[in-house]
């Protein structure tokens, strides 16, 4: 019954979506701004019946309806009940129904929140979100239909949720990161509702930056909750793997950047709006691409989904519905804005646009990396692989024209500046910046490896650039006069360069080893002495296994960690559960391999020295996005 | 003018990503081509069941399959039916049992049937790494001068035989 | 057997444990990382020899390991796989005709960003 409700409020909120989409641009034809102002209802229509549908979806798994195919081939009785809860977005079907919860929820929020915006810009914005629900509620009903019921197998136990999934990181890594790709369609909507209104409003920064950071910030989080949890989770000890659903996240990631820091162009220099107008449309589009990619089955990848050519035929059309039309708006329209004038490449707005270019051309990269075994297949031109390898290769020499730009731009000036001065200024934090991360490298690891120094020395760039411009800035202005958003600037570039020291030296430090280890032995390994304690046999709520324990000792501190491997008792399936012991300056990581002997395992140790940098670095950025976002002087009507 | 067409870019440049993403919906990702087709059957030696070795010259001067096996593959007991047929059709088919121990693989074939002409196992699977094998079960299909004709890869169904298999088979008959 | 080896531990302290694939020297060690690392598992999902269990990953990891300590180069081991599983084993795509694009596509964008930028600029 409840499964049946949850399709029926479901179809209901296709017509709230549908009416979202028809009355109201009635509406703006006709200009009868009485069908105008009803799309406020229509939202909130939509919004509540996509609620309940996926509340009843959620309560078939707390009821554990195995009737319900979606719930038995993703739930068991024996399941935690948290995971029941997670496992609704353990699949394709629920996972986008959540997308479209999101996305009701997005709406819901712009319809608040926009209360003080031009009617006929809001009218517009909540039109073409509710286009976009249209065409994602039909896509669940027709193709993936998470209520479908079969009735032959009863009395099941269901088939167990991909055990994989059973970690506490499942809870928020989908839910951010859909929050952040779906986040992007306000951004979107905004551009194409300029488009469509023909003229760009002078407010139409301020209006559209608050729905793009905090799409950014929610995708900010969610890849870095992803790289965190992968790194625990898979036993592995990589935390990026250029698999294409990472890429598929960091893509949107990389436009929504570019974007952010146009629109502060747009905002200081009034010009470069249609560049911003393709971002905001890019970036969406990319979030599409992504979906697109995940769930048609032609990429292999260790996320992919259930597949089903239908469903990618779907996502196709509505792809090309959807971005076809409106970069083809895009092409007929945006020429109607003001002319630009020429502005001076050395400045802070040339510094700023100059990064977009870099930003783009990754995210170009990425997509093409991605891509190319498809076209290369497609063309029948033979199968390739491209992977990590690769990416690795062409991305980092990308980002270091990026980086050293990052502290340039915010010591140029507004306008136009003298590069030989700034450069001549800046050339004293130049200096130290090489200088010091070789004293350190020396020091602390007595060999300096070439990568680690460049990252270092990068970092250490970017920090010092930072920090010196804010130091100028309190020279000149005191410190209470630097804006929220300038503070955010600061934090979000100082957590980059805490994320490439992260990444530099834990990469270039580390340490891994393959070893045979059986009960009792005691064993070296980066400085630490190992001993392999105990082991005894272990039974969860729903798998089996062995539990193993560890001792990690060195000079002044001892501790003990404990491995699994655990065997899901439903799908039989093997899992490591690694087992770290972690500080701020290491991680010592331990993953049972497979037992060779009796009490003699094949253990895989990884020493990583800062580590934990790379993702305190993502939540810097994340911070600082924040402050951004919840910059007053944005709000004041 | 001219401006439109700059502006028009990125949309065909969305179209002809449409279009790789069409073409590819059709793909299937995760098949491999066999690197090996059009060349000569890698020579080996292997033991038969404990007995002596049996070499692979012996399968040369006729047309032939060989099947690669083993008694812990599931979907290897779907074409069993399928190859029983086709060796009492009078098509010559060797097995290569990969990684598997002798007392199963004996088991499996009394069990399911044995179509082999003879078999060779592979314990180590070195063999199949020569032919390119990545997943059983495979089977290859070999000319009477030893070059390998074609490789299909999963349980081998009478569909596929009469599509893929029957007509090559023809074909290198016909030749001498 | 095992209180002989834990006789044996406590007398050598700062032993190492066992590695599973030793090997002589360090760049023979940097070389089998960085192989695996390069080659992929081809019955996963999108992993490399280095991270995967399956059997098949198993196998081609201990015959690179055999070839690496028999002091074969990067280009012999590569070549080996290839010819047997074509060059869909590489995660890094070789240089040929049709990678040509894919390896100087980066340059391309990035060309095309600095034209459309110093036509808006200055």
């Amino acid at each position: 019954m409840i499964a049946e409700a949850g399709l029926f409020s479901l179809i209901i909120a296709l017509f709230f979506s549908i009416l979202l989409v028809i009355l109201p641009s009635v509406g703006v034809i006709k200009n009868l701004s009485i069908l105008q102002l009803t799309a406020g209802r229509y939202v909130f229509g939509q919004f509540l019946f996509i609620g309940i549908a996926y509340l009843c979806l959620t309560l078939c798994f707390l009821r554990d309806d195995f009737t319900v195919i979606y719930v038995l081939t993703n739930s068991s009785i024996s399941l935690p009940w948290f995971y029941k809860f997670c496992a609704v977005w353990g699949g394709h079907e629920g996972s986008m129904l959540l997308w479209v919860a999101i996305l009701s929820f997005w709406t819901l929020c712009v319809s608040q929140f926009s209360k003080h915006l031009a009617e006929e810009i809001r009218v517009r914005v909540l039109v073409i979100l509710g286009a976009l629900s249209a065409g994602f509620i039909l896509f669940v009903i027709t193709t993936s239909n998470p209520f479908l019921r079969q009735f032959q197998i009863l009395h099941a136990h269901g088939r167990d949720l991909n055990p994989l999934l059973q970690d506490p990181g499942f809870l928020f890594h989908p839910p951010m990161l859909y929050m952040g790709y779906v986040g992007f369609a306000v951004a979107f909507s905004f551009a194409i509702a300029t488009l469509w209104l023909g003229r760009v409003e002078s407010a139409w920064v301020r209006w559209t930056r608050p729905w793009t950071l905090a799409a950014w910030c929610c995708l900010t989080t969610g890849i870095t909750l992803g790289s965190w949890w992968a790194y625990r989770e898979l036993g592995w000890g990589g935390w990026w793997f250029w698999d294409p659903v990472e890429n598929a996240s960091f893509m949107p990631w990389l436009v929504g950047t570019a974007l952010i820091h146009s629109l502060v162009v747009n905002e200081q220099r009034g010009q470069f709006k249609a560049w911003s107008l393709l971002l905001a449309i890019s970036a969406f589009s990319l979030s599409l691409i992504g979906t697109f990619l995940v769930r048609s089955g032609v990429l292999t990848s260790v996320h992919a989904f259930a597949v089903d050519p239908q469903r990618g035929l779907f996502i196709l059309f509505f792809l090309l519905m959807v971005i076809g039309g409106s970069l083809l708006l895009f092409a007929l329209r945006s020429q109607t804005l003001q002319t630009e004038k020429k502005l001076n490449s050395v400045s802070r707005e040339g510094a700023m646009l100059l990064n977009n270019v870099f930003l783009f051309s990754a995210m170009a990269t990425v997509l093409m990396g991605t891509v190319y075994p498809l076209l290369i297949d497609g063309l029948g031109l033979g199968k390739l692989s491209v992977g990590a390898p690769y990416f690795n290769t062409v991305f980092v020499p990308l980002m270091i024209p990026l980086f050293i730009l990052m502290g340039l731009g915010a010591h140029l000036k507004w306008h136009s500046d003298c590069l030989k001065t700034v450069l001549l200024r800046l050339s004293g934090v130049a200096f130290f910046s090489i200088l010091l991360p070789i004293g350190i490298l020396f020091f602390c690891a007595k060999v300096i490896n070439p990568s680690a120094l460049l990252g270092l020395v990068l970092a250490f760039w970017i920090l010092f650039t930072t920090l010196k411009a804010v130091w100028n800035k309190r020279q000149s202005r005191g410190l209470f006069h630097i804006s929220q958003t300038y503070w955010g600037m600061v934090v979000a570039h100082c957590g980059v360069a805490a994320t490439i020291i992260g990444i530099a030296v834990s990469t270039n430090y580390g340490m891994q080893e393959d070893v045979r280890v059986a009960l009792g032995e005691q064993f070296n390994f980066a400085g630490f002495q190992f001993q392999f304690v105990k082991e005894t046999n272990l039974k969860g709520p729903n798998y089996h296994g062995v539990q193993t324990q560890f001792k990690i000792s060195s000079a002044n501190r001892s501790v003990t960690i404990y491995p699994e491997k655990r065997i899901y008792n439903v799908g039989q399936m093997a899992m490591t559960e690694s087992a770290i012991d972690v500080t701020p300056l290491r991680d010592v990581y331990v993953a049972l391999g497979e037992p060779l002997d009796s009490y003699t395992w094949s253990v895989r140790l990884y020493y990583k020295p800062f580590v934990r940098w790379i993702w305190g670095g993502g939540v810097m950025i994340l911070l600082g996005g924040l402050l951004a976002l919840l910059d007053r002087r944005y709000y004041k009507t | 003018m001219k401006a439109l067409h700059w502006r028009l870019a990125p949309f065909f440049i969305f179209l002809a990503l449409v279009l790789v993403f069409w073409r590819g919906l059709a793909l299937d990702p995760h098949h491999l081509p066999s690197t090996k087709v059009g060349q000569p059957l890698p020579s080996f030696q292997l033991t038969s069941f404990g007995e002596t070795k049996r070499s692979s010259k012996s399968m040369l001067g006729h047309v032939s399959l060989l099947n690669v096996w083993a008694s812990w593959c599931m979907a290897c007991a779907d074409e069993q039916a399928v190859l029983m047929r086709l060796a009492k059709q009078g098509v010559s088919i060797y097995g290569l049992n990969y990684k598997d121990s002798m007392d199963n693989a004996k088991e499996w074939l009394s069990e399911w049937g044995n179509p082999y002409q003879q078999i060779g196992e592979d314990v180590d699977g070195k063999v199949a790494i020569n032919l390119g094998v990545y997943g059983a079960p495979e089977t290859f299909l070999i000319d009477k001068n030893g070059i390998i004709r074609y490789r299909h890869v999963g349980a081998l169904t009478m569909v596929i035989w009469e599509k893929e298999f029957a007509p090559l088979i023809q074909l290198l008959e016909s030749v001498e | 057997m095992r209180s002989i080896f834990l006789l044996l531990a406590l007398l050598i302290n700062t032993a190492h444990a066992e590695v599973l694939y030793p090997l002589q020297t360090a760049k023979q060690e940097a070389q089998f990382k960085h192989l695996l690392a390069d080659l992929r598992c081809l019955v996963c999902q999108n992993q490399d020899l280095a991270d995967s269990n399956a059997g098949l990953a198993k196998d081609l990891r201990a015959e690179v390991y055999n070839r690496v300590k028999d002091g074969q180069s990067d280009s012999e081991i590569i070549q080996y796989l290839t010819e047997r599983y074509g060059d869909f084993i590489l995660f890094n795509p070789p240089m040929k005709g049709i990678t040509v694009f894919l390896w100087f596509a980066p340059l391309i964008f990035l060309g095309v960003g600095f034209i459309i930028f110093w036509r808006r600029f200055r």
